[in-house]
């Protein structure tokens, strides 16, 4: 990346359409990500229509901003309501919801912008760096090592799942097999699907999310036994607590290795296709846990593992675009639609680009550089009119996330049957919390069950059924060592928790 | 009682679209007098979906009203597909097929047969091709299938689900030039990207996918196309040979993408969009957009696609049946 092309590029984006198209994305984005139930992916599908008008660069300026935004917005109705907007963002919702009903709404949501317009900053400009070589990299990664990454995913459920590991792995196993109905994709065969053609497309993540957060916290509040927590997240402690960044560069200083080690994680996982960007808020979570000096915080509105999540989100975001760029290997359905946009404009991604144009990869980080400056005006402004949120009453409110709900989980795929799926998650995830069966386990296990599915049989399939094939290249054997460590030092100090219960010591992690 | 509901849902979609997209408003006495569905059985940013964003545009600009995309994803498109299949036949909801269409009934999928549809005109239709990465061992189609001949089950193919179409080119190929399609070793992926990535990490050997899709991987040097499986050359690619050249073969499963609606849909509604469709595909800006993205504007009249369709899906059916496939 030479200076001339960063200096060319950065003429090109602070040209007044390209300005505007970011702020006017990220306007869009905002409200679109703030409202619950509704995805980046629905905002960059609804965004394709108007960028048929508008030239490359703002196009595609208009998509990226809009989607950080999108993103990072995702996470106010997850600590409001309760509501994640994202699978990533449910790897942290418990935390920051917490937060609000401690009184925190303010602190919850600061943390949220502004650790992920740092994270944002950093990971782009790790990007304008290393961009291709990275994209190389991820090259390298077969499904034998997609594989590792997933069960390390996987893994982190132990550490999301609260004070009680068997119930935490009870609930990632429920996840892992409601990811198994639908089309076998190695046999085309329909599995649980008991006929019915809607479940042979499998169940949709985002319907069991509302569901399982939004829709059995409403459940609670009816029964009465959410009423006490509702009243204190209806009445912020002070307004003095929901003034925008109050703290925030306190926290900055208490925490900065856990913003390091985020975008560290999130700008290297998010530039594998595919799998990248979900995975690295909840590896990021369950990392910035285990090497917590105060872990038996977690949980309880801790700002720790919440800015190590959610500053990995946004780092990930412009690494995805990598591959995409580079490869024209589109990992994950937004930047498969801005592959789309850029194709119809006429700028084919792929290494031609980045060899006879690099202005134009250069201007599409760049644009995300200024999308994420924007997250820190912006998120001040939605930090306020969050606090109109919160003194909404009980009785106005309930009803308008019903909606949010139900419309959210019908335009996932445009039919009923979302909503009857978000519904009996509802209900599901009411009974599980009732029993204290941690929710978010499930969530990682419908997300991640796919993907480590469909990538172990990839590599069986490769490998011919032989189990060495996981450790025969180089980086997937590395990868798989470090796995079963973790496996094992997990089961090990289990088993030591175990033991000390059963000779009747105390043990702090029984006690909450 | 659900069915009401839905309804009026949609409607409530389709005025934000309305709004969305201002249409001209002028009233019409016949169809369409209101907004049309379009139902994608695909995701949308693929290229389905981005060929039928197309299509859809242009028939709103001749008809005056808006033509809602709707992606209805899951089941390998045996959702959307049967969606549209089970639609209303009132001309309000039509919908983009894709030769997968033809493929469920055979597999023993319930939902879906080619008889469900009011086929309406092809826009498109891109042959595979046999893509390799760059380093093998051989640079062409021969000398692919020699090591495959050689070691049947050491040549690992990928491209789509078992029983996918990338699937079934790649071992009707095979089974046409001795191999035994069972010996073959298939690795199932969840579409081209996938597959492409692991070829480009060496994992794989083949993966039979569409020339476009293969292109940045090709120019970055990772990967390199040998040969379209087909009986004749294509006009984005004329440098490319086809499998009908090299080994004097018959085997040319062309997938295709076209407009159809449910069984029974009102004949003018039929050759209303036949006859917009036959002009869209004339178009220079379309067939501009269409060769941006590497795609060929193939267009059949309602009759010709509607041969089309059930000649392919028995040829594909019969590819099934050697790989063992069929229920």
């Amino acid at each position: 990346m030479s200076f001339d092309t960063l200096l060319q590029a950065a003429v090109l984006v602070l040209q007044f359409d390209v300005l505007l198209a970011i702020l006017g994305g990220a306007v869009y984005g905002l409200f679109i990500g703030a409202l619950p139930g509704l995805t980046a992916t629905m905002a960059t599908a609804l965004l394709v229509p108007l960028t048929f008008y508008m030239a490359p660069l703002p196009a595609i300026a208009l998509i990226v901003s809009s989607t950080a935004m999108a993103i990072t917005a995702g996470d106010i109705p997850g600590a409001l309501l309760r509501i994640p907007g994202t699978p990533a963002s449910a790897a942290y919702t418990e935390e920051s919801y917490a937060m609000t009903r401690a009184g925190h709404a303010g602190r919850a949501l600061s943390i949220g912008f502004f650790f992920s317009a740092l994270g944002g900053l950093i990971g782009a400009t790790v990007l304008l760096m290393t961009g291709p070589l990275l994209a190389r990299l991820a090259l390298n990664f077969s499904s034998f090592e997609f594989f590792w990454l997933a069960l390390l995913g996987l893994l982190t459920c132990a550490l999301v799942s609260g004070s009680n590991p068997v119930k935490g792995g009870v609930s990632l196993a429920i996840g892992l097999l409601i990811a198994t109905v639908g089309l076998d994709v190695t046999s085309g065969q329909p599995r649980f699907t008991f006929g019915s053609v809607e479940l042979s497309g499998g169940v949709s993540f985002i319907p069991v999310m509302i569901g399982m957060f939004a829709f059995s916290e409403i459940l609670r509040g009816l029964s009465g036994i959410g009423a006490a927590d509702a009243a204190t997240a209806a009445t912020p402690a002070s307004d003095g607590a929901m003034r925008p960044y109050r703290g925030i560069l306190g926290l900055l200083k208490t925490y900065p290795l856990s913003l390091v080690r985020g975008t560290a994680l999130g700008s290297s996982l998010g530039a594998l296709p595919g799998v990248g960007g979900d995975l690295a808020a909840w590896i990021a979570y369950g990392v910035s846990r285990r090497f917590s000096r105060t872990p038996q915080k977690f949980g309880t509105g801790h700002p720790e593992g919440l800015i190590e999540a959610t500053s990995a989100n946004n780092s990930g975001l412009s690494s995805a675009w990598i591959p995409a760029l580079v490869f024209g290997i589109p990992g994950d359905a937004v930047t498969a639609i801005a592959v789309g946009v850029l194709y119809m404009k006429g700028v084919a991604p792929g290494p031609r680009l980045f060899a006879e144009n690099p202005v134009m990869p250069t201007s599409i980080i760049l644009s995300f550089f200024v999308a994420n400056l924007l997250l820190f005006p912006l998120g001040y402004f939605a930090i306020k009119a969050a606090r109109m949120v919160l003194k909404v009453p009980r009785s106005v409110i309930v009803p308008m996330i019903l909606l949010c709900c139900f419309l959210g989980s019908y335009a996932i795929n445009n039919t009923l049957f979302g909503v009857g799926i978000m519904l009996v998650a509802g209900l599901v995830g009411y009974v599980m919390e009732r029993n204290n069966f941690p929710i978010a386990p499930v969530i990682l296990g419908l997300v991640l069950g796919p993907v480590l599915e469909r990538n172990f049989i990839m590599s069986m399939q490769i490998s011919r059924g032989n189990l060495t094939g996981f450790f025969e290249r180089p980086v997937a054997c590395g990868l798989g060592i470090f796995v079963l460590i973790v496996l094992g030092l997990t089961v090990w100090s289990a088993i030591k928790g175990r033991r000390r219960v059963m000779a009747g010591e105390p043990d702090d992690s029984l006690t909450s | 009682m659900l069915h009401v509901k839905g309804g009026s849902l949609r409607g409530a979609f389709g005025a934000a679209g309305l709004v969305l997209v201002a249409t001209t408003g002028a009233a019409m006495a016949d169809w369409p007098e209101r907004a049309v569905t379009v139902i994608v059985p695909w995701s949308a940013g693929g290229g389905t979906d981005a060929t039928a964003r197309a299509v859809a545009a242009e028939l709103e600009e001749k008809f005056g009203q808006p033509f809602n995309v709707v992606n209805r994803t899951g089941g390998g498109g045996l959702v959307g597909h049967s969606a549209i299949a089970n639609a209303e036949p009132d001309g309000y909801t039509l919908g983009v097929i894709t030769i997968e269409s033809t493929m469920y009934e055979p597999q023993g999928l319930s939902g879906v047969t080619t008889d469900d549809y009011t086929y309406i005109g092809r826009f498109n239709a891109d042959p595979i091709a046999v893509n390799i990465a760059a380093d093998a061992e051989y640079d062409d189609a021969e000398g692919l299938i020699e090591a495959v001949k050689a070691d049947p089950g050491g040549i690992a193919a990928s491209g789509a689900n078992r029983g996918g179409l990338s699937h079934l080119a790649w071992i009707g190929l095979l089974d046409r030039l001795d191999v035994d399609p069972a010996e073959a070793n298939w690795v199932a992926s969840d579409g081209s990207a996938p597959a492409l990535q692991q070829l480009a990490s060496g994992a794989i050997d083949v993966v039979s996918t569409s020339p476009a899709e293969a292109q940045s991987l090709v120019d970055a040097g990772e990967a390199q196309t040998v040969a379209l499986i087909s009986s004749e050359r294509s006009d984005l690619y004329p440098d490319l040979p086809t499998t009908t050249e090299i080994f004097d073969i018959d085997w040319s499963p062309l997938p295709f993408r076209g407009m159809a609606g449910p069984d029974g849909i009102p004949d003018e509604v039929v050759t209303a969009v036949e006859g917009a469709l036959e002009e869209i595909t004339q178009d220079q800006e379309f067939r501009d957009f269409m060769a941006s993205r590497g795609f060929s504007v193939a267009y059949q009249d309602a009759a010709t696609f509607g041969e089309t369709v059930k000649s392919s899906g028995e040829g594909l059916a019969s590819a099934m049946e050697s790989a063992g496939l069929t229920q």
